[in-house]
């Protein structure tokens, strides 16, 4: 990126902060429908009242499932679903002539929302610190930095993931149902509904392959304090592997699909 | 009486012809309902390893509920969503003038307009889990519990669509609503495990506020023959007073409807 590229990068992500400031009731909503983690807890809570589940215990679940609605506050995309309505009426167009690449202006959109996301889930963290006592977080520096880091390849893993499935309707048409077949996946195996250390152990070896359990099991378990350094510094190592190769299929397809893009209904 | 009967008919053969025109959208949408009930599934199997109960339901039972979850979300995808979606449409552009201008009632005109029979491929699912619950259980489910089930299953469907009316009914006044529906939809997600799970404050919401035990532990309660006589009637009382409560809000609100357009 030039420096060019930053001044613009910076203006974009100020028009975006402005936009998601303005429509922020609907910001409110969109995080008060992600009720699963309490859900969840409502469950796994039920059973580990009577006794424990795996390494959990009820605190355990509480801090598990708090910690899991933190970091899907701060790692979701939303970015297929406007990617696909874009292609679709052809005001992708619009976006392709301004100098600045998409790409970039998605993640602006993306970064922008997150300063109301973090508002959002202080309360959660209080709530969080509150009940299960901070006894539960890592006492370890180095561990706080692992999950800064974690947070971020989360983040970077679900933008290329949504940019990239959101580019594959340069091909189909429409790729809202892929993106539906991949968050129901996402959903069972990345820790959102089920933390990953509770599937059978076959499973969970095969999940250490997979790019779910670094979106929102990986952080959440640094942030529970289910890690020492040199496993959580493997781990997060191997996270970033992902978010290269999911960056790399991602560029390739956008750049394969622009080249398709015929602004139809534009 | 018949000629609203008529009426539905007639509105239902228009979805199905339209729906008729996306046949692949059937095998699609298919696959991903499965998929998506396998995410509820999932983590009861977890939960359930090596313990024979929770919160006094055994693995049979809690499928029975999961059962009933599928059912409902069908009738949600299949039959009450895309009519109330349409309707928010109706009132943000005004083209809820052409409804009212229609010689029937309107809150049967709009709750009946749009159908997606291809969504309703939950109820296969359904079966499924039913056949399942009782597979686990070793049983049968008897006559008389099936006919009970059936009842309580309609005072969970009139629960639920009231329920979308009634927020259907804030869109006339709120500007930007499309995401209330999902809120919903997020809300019901809760109805997915037996009521008993739940504890505290969230046990009182999901049975007073948003009587989500009425809609999915009742009617699975019925059919595993378990209901007692008060919760029975609590949940045909809430069912009526639900059902009275959204039609008061929905004449209530068409009252000081202005149209968009002028």
């Amino acid at each position: 990126m030039s420096r060019d590229d930053f001044t613009r990068f910076g203006a974009l992500l100020r028009v975006s902060m402005l936009e998601t400031l303005a429509y922020r009731g609907q910001m409110l909503v969109w995080v008060l429908t992600s009720t699963m983690p309490l859900i969840m807890l409502a469950l796994f809570g039920a059973v580990a009242a009577e006794a424990p589940l795996g390494r959990y215990g009820p605190s355990d679940l509480v801090a598990y499932f708090l910690a899991t609605f933190i970091v899907r506050q701060l790692t979701s995309s939303w970015v297929s679903w406007q990617i696909n309505a874009e292609v679709q009426d052809g005001t992708l167009a619009m976006r392709l002539l301004r100098p600045v690449h998409p790409l970039l202006a998605y993640a602006a959109d993306g970064l922008a929302a997150l300063p109301l996301r973090v508002v959002v889930s202080i309360p959660v963290a209080v709530i969080l610190l509150a009940s299960s006592g901070a006894r539960k977080l890592p006492a370890d520096p180095w561990i706080w930095l692992l999950f800064a880091a974690s947070i971020a390849g989360a983040w970077l893993i679900s933008l290329f993931v949504s940019c990239g499935i959101g580019a594959l309707a340069f091909f189909l048409e429409s790729s809202t149902k892929v993106m539906d077949l991949w968050l129901a996946a996402f959903f069972v195996f990345s820790g959102y509904l089920i933390p990953v250390d509770l599937f059978p152990p076959h499973l969970r070896a095969a999940l250490d392959y997979l790019p779910f359990r670094y979106q929102i099991g990986l952080p959440v378990e640094l942030l529970t304090g289910a890690h020492g350094r040199a496993e959580g510094l493997a781990l997060v190592a191997r996270q970033w592997m992902f978010v290269a190769a999911a960056g790399t299929l991602m560029l390739t397809l956008w750049r394969r699909g622009v080249a398709r893009f015929a602004a139809y209904g534009g | 009486m018949t000629r609203y009967a008529r009426l539905l008919l007639l509105q239902l053969r228009a979805s199905v012809v339209l729906a008729a025109q996306y046949r692949a959208d059937f095998l699609l949408d298919g696959a991903i309902e499965i998929v998506w009930t396998s995410t509820a599934l999932a983590p009861l199997l977890v939960a359930f390893q090596g313990r024979a109960a929770i919160a006094g339901w055994s693995f049979g039972e809690a499928l029975c509920v999961l059962g009933f979850f599928t059912l409902l979300q069908a009738v949600l995808e299949g039959a009450i969503n895309p009519s109330l979606v349409a309707v928010v449409q109706h009132i943000r552009k005004g083209t809820l003038d052409f409804v009212l201008l229609k010689p029937a009632d309107a809150q049967f005109l709009v709750s009946t307009a749009r159908f997606h029979p291809w969504r309703s491929i939950n109820v296969v699912t359904a079966g499924v889990l039913f056949v399942l619950s009782f597979r686990a259980l070793g049983r049968a489910p008897g006559a008389a519990d099936c006919a009970l089930a059936l009842v309580f299953f309609t005072t969970a469907v009139t629960g639920l669509y009231s329920l979308w009316l009634l927020v259907v009914c804030t869109a006339f006044h709120a500007v930007k609503i499309d995401n209330a529906a999902d809120l919903m939809n997020a809300v019901f997600d809760a109805a997915r495990w037996p009521s008993s799970v739940f504890r505290g404050a969230v046990r009182f919401v999901v049975t007073f506020v948003v009587p989500l035990a009425l809609m999915t532990t009742v009617p699975a309660r019925a059919l595993l023959g378990k209901l007692d006589l008060a919760t029975a009637l609590a949940a045909i009382a809430g069912a009526v007073v639900l059902a009275g409560a959204s039609r008061w809000a929905w004449t209530r609100s068409l009252a000081s409807y202005t149209s968009a357009s002028s």
